[in-house]
């Protein structure tokens, strides 16, 4: 919708006042040679003439170097079967993309990167040995449900990959958790494993203790920190998604207040359940390094368009995120709750937003007296 | 004390250590009538009348006004419409200098400050011309009149000069201290206050050095380094980085008992009293990629950018912007014909690789405009409301509490034109709100 421009050559006359008119962004024409530079065109507009060293595209493309780390492991562990993955999902959101701004009649939107960095948050949610078809599925719900229907980059309300995510699981339940295990680099054809979360569920409902069912695991910590288990694509190794997401909090395109809010309450409530009942009740370190947590917590609640503005909002937001996560991972129909939590804090996001105004300089005022005594 | 928000622009203040120079008297001024906040004043010369340098050409057109003086002697050539910084064509005086440069011999010394009476002393500021010179250039003996329920307790001296590429108070305060001083010691007798403070960015601190080493030793001045960002010389955000007071949003520096001038105000105000001097002439700083000679320059108010142009050896051939300030908060200007007026602090020419050209794309909630607000509203929010002409919805949003200091377009990744978007906010709204008033009296 918006177009500005900048560009405005405006010779002698000036402009009548108001918003400058737009015209192409044409070069300014030299002065004449001849006699000094009397009337340069000149470009005006409003105020600020400088800009930051920053955009869009170069913000997305932030976000897809944090990923890598994230990526590779997962491609190590699970094999070529996953580089399918990412391929058909990336190709499909970019073709998604560029197919449906083109029906539309809008600008062709694949160079601000959003497409690439939808593809690839999608594959990293997926299993493994997804077939080709659902990844494909998952794409159309991604770029069309997810952005493209709302108007694109900015309007959308939810998350595009997690749109794309819970629809396919929802659709495809049976493909959806089917879970290969991890075979190595060159795997091809993999059997397949329950993830930790699922495989506590499974065990509590054939009346087993968690501790009974984290016996019959072969997952101890340090796996989970490396990312040798069973899991979607992405969501394996806490370490390397660590690292990409420390890299976009230097960079400052996600804050703080999103994966530590997300994850403190995650461990803090699975805490709180565990001593309670540690029968019942998996350890918090499980909940806090299994599962899709630190993929969501740093890479899908940080999506600058579905979270909050403020650093308030945001904090809050990720502790509704939190909480929703546990509630259905402990109580809920899923041993996993991340997807969810987020989509539905996102709807929340405009109600935060709004209850979260920062207070306006000199609103209530720090008293003078007070300054002035002290 | 440090305030929220702000961003960290390049400075690119290359002219820093250029002495101020004076510009060589040229052959026509432009004096426009309106170079204030406030009313025009009324032209009290004619066609063809004969001036001295210093001589009023108008006179005020109310409280709120002040008058314009001919920037050297010579003969008024015409009084017609002519271009404006602002935009718009406006009445000019048009005067072709005799060369003789003679003063009007109503130039002459007010009296030594120290000695004379309040309403004198703002008297004089009065007749000078006096305005802010900071860039805002509302009539100065106007803010040193305040109402009696708002005490003044404090008067602060504003050396931030946090907009990138400027100079000028930095020369000022290393080659005029002791003006500046004066000039500070001034408004403190005027306004009956004990306490001054002085702040520079700490990018400037021989500045500051110089300030405190001219300091008569009768005022008691706090000197104070504050942090470089801006926009640390944004009025409200140096009362609080030096005082710790909160002006209250909607408020006057006046309702926490402060009174803020700009360096170059100050030494005009000294001038202004202890030499007669009314205010014609300024330091400005020309710069740029654009210019092919970057100077700081003592200017007659009037001079035609084009000959200040000139003298700084000429535009570049690549030049595609000239903007009347600094680049955060400057007015770019649509040609070369307009005049240097009092609230010229800079002349900035960019070239057309430097000027910002972009197509905005939509907002992404990125939430960095959210950071960078000083006075810590929602421009993102702001800017959508506007562009869906949501007027009435800006009030809740504090849209007035806006200062259009730009740090929210300036790290916008989307581009978006939220400074432009925001001032016709605010125009709307201003305007419903007036019909709202009418309505309801």
């Amino acid at each position: 919708m918006s177009m500005e421009q900048d560009k405005t050559g405006a010779e002698g006359g000036g402009p009548a006042g108001g918003a400058p008119p737009p015209s192409p962004p044409e070069k300014p024409a030299a002065p004449a040679k001849a006699e000094p530079p009397r009337a340069p065109r000149l470009v005006v507009s409003t105020s600020p003439h400088v800009h930051r060293d920053e955009d869009v595209p170069r913000i997305m493309r932030s976000v897809v170097y944090a990923l890598v780390p994230g990526i590779l492991v997962g491609l190590w562990f699970f094999g070529l079967v996953a580089l399918q993955v990412y391929a058909i999902a990336v190709a499909g959101c970019m073709l998604l993309e560029w197919a449906f701004q083109r029906m539309l009649g809008r600008p062709n939107t694949l160079g601000d990167w959003s497409a690439v960095v939808t593809g690839l948050l999608l594959a990293m949610n997926l299993p493994a040995g997804s077939p080709w078809w659902m990844v494909v599925v998952g794409c159309l719900a991604a770029v069309v449900l997810g952005k493209g229907i709302y108007g694109g980059l900015g309007y959308n309300p939810f998350n595009p990959a997690l749109v794309a995510r819970v629809v396919l699981l929802i659709s495809f339940p049976v493909q959806m958790t089917t879970w290969p295990a991890q075979g190595g680099p060159l795997t091809v054809d993999a059997t397949t494993a329950a993830t930790p979360l699922g495989a506590i569920r499974e065990a509590l409902s054939l009346g087993q203790t968690v501790p009974q069912a984290m016996a019959g695991m072969d997952v101890p910590l340090w796996k989970l920190l490396v990312g040798m288990r069973s899991g979607c694509l992405g969501e394996v190794s806490v370490v390397a998604l660590l690292l990409g997401g420390l890299f976009l909090l230097r960079k400052g395109h996600i804050k703080w207040q999103v994966p530590l809010g997300f994850i403190a309450t995650v461990f803090l409530f699975t805490g709180v359940a565990w001593l309670a009942d540690p029968a019942h009740y998996a350890n918090p370190l499980y909940h806090t390094f299994s599962g899709v947590l630190f993929l969501g917590a740093f890479f899908m609640a940080t999506d600058m368009v579905t979270s909050p503005v403020t650093r308030k909002g945001m904090f809050i937001f990720a502790v509704g995120c939190g909480l929703i996560t546990v509630i259905i991972r402990l109580w809920g129909g899923y041993p996993e709750g991340v997807s969810f939590a987020i989509l539905l804090m996102n709807a929340a996001t405009p109600l935060i937003d709004r209850y979260t105004k920062p207070r306006v300089f000199g609103a209530k005022r720090k008293l003078y007296e007070e300054a002035k005594a002290a | 004390m440090k305030f929220k928000g702000g961003i960290h622009p390049q400075y690119n203040k290359g002219t820093a250590a250029a002495p101020v120079e004076e510009m060589p008297l040229g052959g026509r001024y432009v004096v426009p009538l309106a170079q204030h906040l406030g009313a025009p004043g009324k032209p009290i010369v004619a066609k063809g009348d004969v001036v001295g340098r210093g001589q009023p050409l108008s006179e005020p057109g109310g409280f709120v006004s002040v008058a314009v003086h001919a920037p050297t002697s010579g003969k008024v050539k015409a009084i017609k419409e002519l271009p404006h910084p602002l935009g718009l064509d406006m009445t000019a005086v048009e005067i072709e200098p005799d060369g003789e440069d003679a003063w009007w011999e109503g130039v002459q010394p007010k009296g030594d400050w120290r000695g004379m009476d309040p309403a004198d002393i703002r008297d004089a500021l009065r007749e000078a011309g006096l305005v802010g010179m900071g860039g805002a250039t509302f009539p100065t003996h106007v803010k040193l009149s305040p109402p009696k329920d708002k005490p003044i307790d404090t008067f602060i001296l504003n050396g931030a000069e946090c907009e990138p590429y400027l100079t000028s108070d930095h020369r000022v305060m290393l080659e005029q201290p002791r003006e500046v001083m004066e000039g500070v010691g001034l408004f403190m007798k005027v306004l009956g206050v004990k306490k001054a403070h002085v702040g520079v960015e700490a990018n400037k601190a021989d500045a500051l050095e110089a300030l405190k080493a001219a300091c008569p030793p009768d005022l008691d001045v706090d000197f104070a380094l504050l942090e470089v960002k801006y926009p640390q010389g944004s009025e409200k955000q140096l009362i609080y980085a030096l005082t710790g007071r909160t002006v209250p949003a909607g408020g006057l520096p006046m309702d926490v008992g402060c009174l803020v001038q700009n360096v170059g105000t100050a030494v005009a105000a000294y001038e202004a009293v202890a030499k007669g001097w009314p205010l014609i002439q300024r330091v400005t700083t020309v710069t740029g990629a654009a210019i092919s000679q970057p100077k700081n320059l003592r200017l007659r108010v009037g001079t035609p950018l084009g000959d200040v142009i000139a003298f700084c050896g000429g535009l570049t051939e690549d030049v595609a912007k000239v903007v009347y300030g600094g680049p955060m908060m400057g007015i770019a200007q649509f040609s070369l014909d307009v005049p240097i007026i009092k609230g010229t602090s800079g002349v900035l020419c960019l070239p057309d690789a430097e000027v910002v050209q972009y197509v905005a794309d939509a907002c992404i909630r990125c939430g960095a405009c959210v950071d960078a607000c000083p006075m810590g509203l929602l421009p993102s929010t702001l800017g959508v409301l506007c562009e869906r002409d949501r007027w009435e919805d800006l009030e809740d949003y504090n849209v007035l509490d806006c200062i259009e200091c730009g740090s929210c377009a300036f790290c916008c990744p989307a581009y978006r034109p939220l400074v432009q978007l925001i001032k016709r906010g605010k125009a709307e709204l201003r305007r419903i709100q007036k019909k709202r008033q009418q309505g309801a009296a």
